[in-house]
């Protein structure tokens, strides 16, 4: 493991608990997003990683090394620094503030020169910017300098705190692309904590829920989205951005429906009319003993073939259309609509029959996700009108 | 004018050079002092509260009461006034680096630190330059102290242009007085003016022009 917190514990002088039994695993690679209110101690746990603070209790390690057995000085120096203040060092040129941890190393002038060049291409920004001072540059390309400021020196792991908090959202987004671009180009480790859910759910690859010191929930941006560990998180994540995911998240195992009609190939012609007849469906599908799905048969079939055939192998159609259980209702009801049919029957990843989705399912979920906040809409206003209503009423009197 | 200067020229520039060496030698040693003391109180709050009323207390001792207070410690000339001025340019100098340090944005020197600055490199490259001109101006107020208050010190037989104007006082002769008094102001305005330019140069850059 790359980088393991295990049973961290902050408590500050006075019994202000920060951090509770705080424990996480980060592989190499990963971009790990801290996300809580204020005062839920993600940013006491980062600054934890750097030994900016000392945990109470429980240890960090890094490549299986524990940190506190290391030079505090020393390990800053290999992980990268990213703060919401930026903290460039106003009397010093760019090219002095992107070289300032190289310098600390003792590079010599030339690789310093080199590394500056290239650290100001990677961030899109002009030569000419190095020898300029941090005042001169927009709030923007400050932080812009602040990023690249922590990979000078090749920092295999960048704390970011806050780092776009500050900044207006269209200069946000586009450093928060920049960051991810970074992040998946160089193969870095980043620790971000942010208060804001969608700069989470954007960048991040696992991220951590935090609540008044301890850990709500760990999981990927889908997950946290699909399954919520608890009402803090849901509420954090809120309401709208989970009614909006619903449609892109929701797999065709959640809305399909359970109770099939199925019947095996060596069951005779007979016993299919029969069973559509007790179920009152024209169609069913043909599955073998171990339920794997072959094929369907309708009652056009059972209809031409009653005289020469006998039994449901001999009619059945094989080329059934279907679709599988995990897949997301996103990418697949296009097709369904398309197709035209009425049922479409689910299988698992063994190609077992699992269930069926009918088009009444389907409009159900195009209903929502085109008219779900609508609906909503209309209710206000039918209140206000009612309101309204009432109010000329008083006036009448 | 003229006849002053024909008659008391020479003993005018002995005594103006007496008054700066006074002055100069207690400003240096208050600032050799006052800026290292004032930097290392940033690093122990606690102690710098209690260092910082005690140079308060000393300033409030009246000028003459102290250079008095030295004579049986120190015996009469330039010795003990230079330690009795030395005394007064600490405050100023110690208070304005005290600020300066503390006023240094907290954000940078969390910077600084999470980089991986040792504590030492901190304050060389980051707190004091970004702190100097406020350091700077602390000296220069010490600077002005210290001329003025130097033309006490003749009364402990230290010298300088204070013998002028203490001669002027006890024959009733204004023109001693002022031939002493017009060169302390002229020395006290030249040095805050080049104290001034030192500030300016000391100044970080932080434009390109």
């Amino acid at each position: 493991m790359f980088l393991s917190m295990e049973h961290l514990n902050k408590t500050y002088p006075g019994g202000k608990v920060a951090v509770e039994d705080f424990n996480l695993e980060v592989e190499k690679g990963e971009f790990v997003c801290f996300i809580g209110t204020s005062g839920s101690g993600k940013t006491t746990t980062m600054r934890m990683i750097n030994r900016m603070l000392q945990q109470t209790s429980g240890t960090i390690k890094i490549n299986g090394k524990d940190i506190s057995q290391m030079d505090p000085v020393k390990l800053r120096r290999k992980i990268g620094y990213v703060i919401q203040n930026i903290g460039l060092m106003p009397h010093m040129t760019i090219r002095q503030n992107i070289t300032l941890v190289p310098k600390l190393l003792k590079w010599p002038q030339d690789k310093m020169n080199e590394r500056a060049k290239r650290m100001i291409k990677l961030v899109d920004l002009p030569e000419e910017f190095l020898d300029r001072y941090p005042s001169e540059l927009s709030g923007g390309q400050q932080q812009r300098i602040g990023v690249v400021r922590a990979l000078a020196a090749d920092q295999d792991i960048i704390l970011m705190d806050e780092p776009y908090g500050a900044l207006d959202p269209i200069t946000r987004e586009s450093l928060q692309d920049l960051i991810k671009d970074l992040q998946e180009r160089l193969g870095k480790t980043i620790i971000f904590v942010t208060h804001d859910m969608d700069e989470a759910l954007t960048l991040a690859t696992k991220i951590v829920v935090m609540d008044s010191g301890k850990i709500m929930q760990v999981a990927t941006p889908d997950e946290i989205l699909r399954h919520p560990a608890n009402e803090f998180v849901e509420n954090l994540i809120g309401k709208d951005r989970l009614i909006q995911a619903r449609p892109s998240i929701t797999t065709v195992g959640q809305v399909m429906l359970k109770n099939v009609a199925a019947i095996t190939p060596d069951k005779l012609l007979k016993e299919a009319l029969k069973m559509m007849h007790d179920r009152r469906v024209d169609s069913l599908l043909v599955t073998d003993d171990g339920g794997t799905l072959k094929g369907y048969i309708d009652i056009e079939d059972i209809d031409y073939n009653f005289k020469t055939a006998t039994s449901v192998g001999d009619v059945m159609h094989e080329d059934v259309f279907y679709v599988k259980s995990d897949s997301l209702v996103r990418d697949t009801v296009e097709r369904i609509l398309k197709r035209g049919f009425k049922n479409i029957p689910v299988v698992d990843n063994d190609h077992k029959l699992v269930g069926i989705v009918t088009r009444a399912a389907l409009v159900d979920i195009v209903y929502d996700a085109l008219w779900g906040d609508e609906d909503k809409k209309d209710d206000s206003e039918d209140t206000k009108t009612s309101a309204a209503a009432a109010d000329q009423g008083g006036d009448a009197k | 004018m003229m006849h002053f200067l024909s008659v008391y020229g020479l003993s005018l520039l002995g005594k103006t050079w007496q008054h700066i060496y006074i002055s100069g030698i207690s400003l240096g040693l208050g600032t050799i002092v006052a800026v290292p003391l004032g930097i290392a109180l940033t690093r122990t709050k606690r102690t710098a509260s209690i260092v910082i009323s005690i140079a308060s207390m000393l300033q409030t001792i009246p000028a003459l009461a102290l250079l008095a207070f030295m004579i049986p410690l120190f015996g009469i000339g330039a010795k003990p006034a230079i330690i009795a001025l030395f005394i007064y340019s600490l405050l100023p100098i110690l208070r304005n680096t005290y600020i300066g340090m503390n006023d240094v944005d907290p954000t940078l020197k969390d910077a600084a630190k999470g980089m991986g600055m040792t504590g030492w490199q901190s304050i060389i490259k980051v707190e004091v330059p970004l702190a100097a001109p406020v350091i700077m101006s602390g000296i220069r107020l010490s600077a002005t102290y210290v001329i003025a208050w130097a033309a006490l010190a003749s009364y402990i037989g230290a010298g300088g242009l204070g013998d002028f104007i203490f001669n002027g006082l006890n024959l009733y002769r204004s023109d001693l007085i002022l031939g002493g008094s017009i060169p302390v102001i002229i020395l006290a305005l030249l040095v805050d003016w080049v104290l001034g330019k030192v500030e300016t140069a000391l100044t970080p850059q932080t434009t390109e022009g």
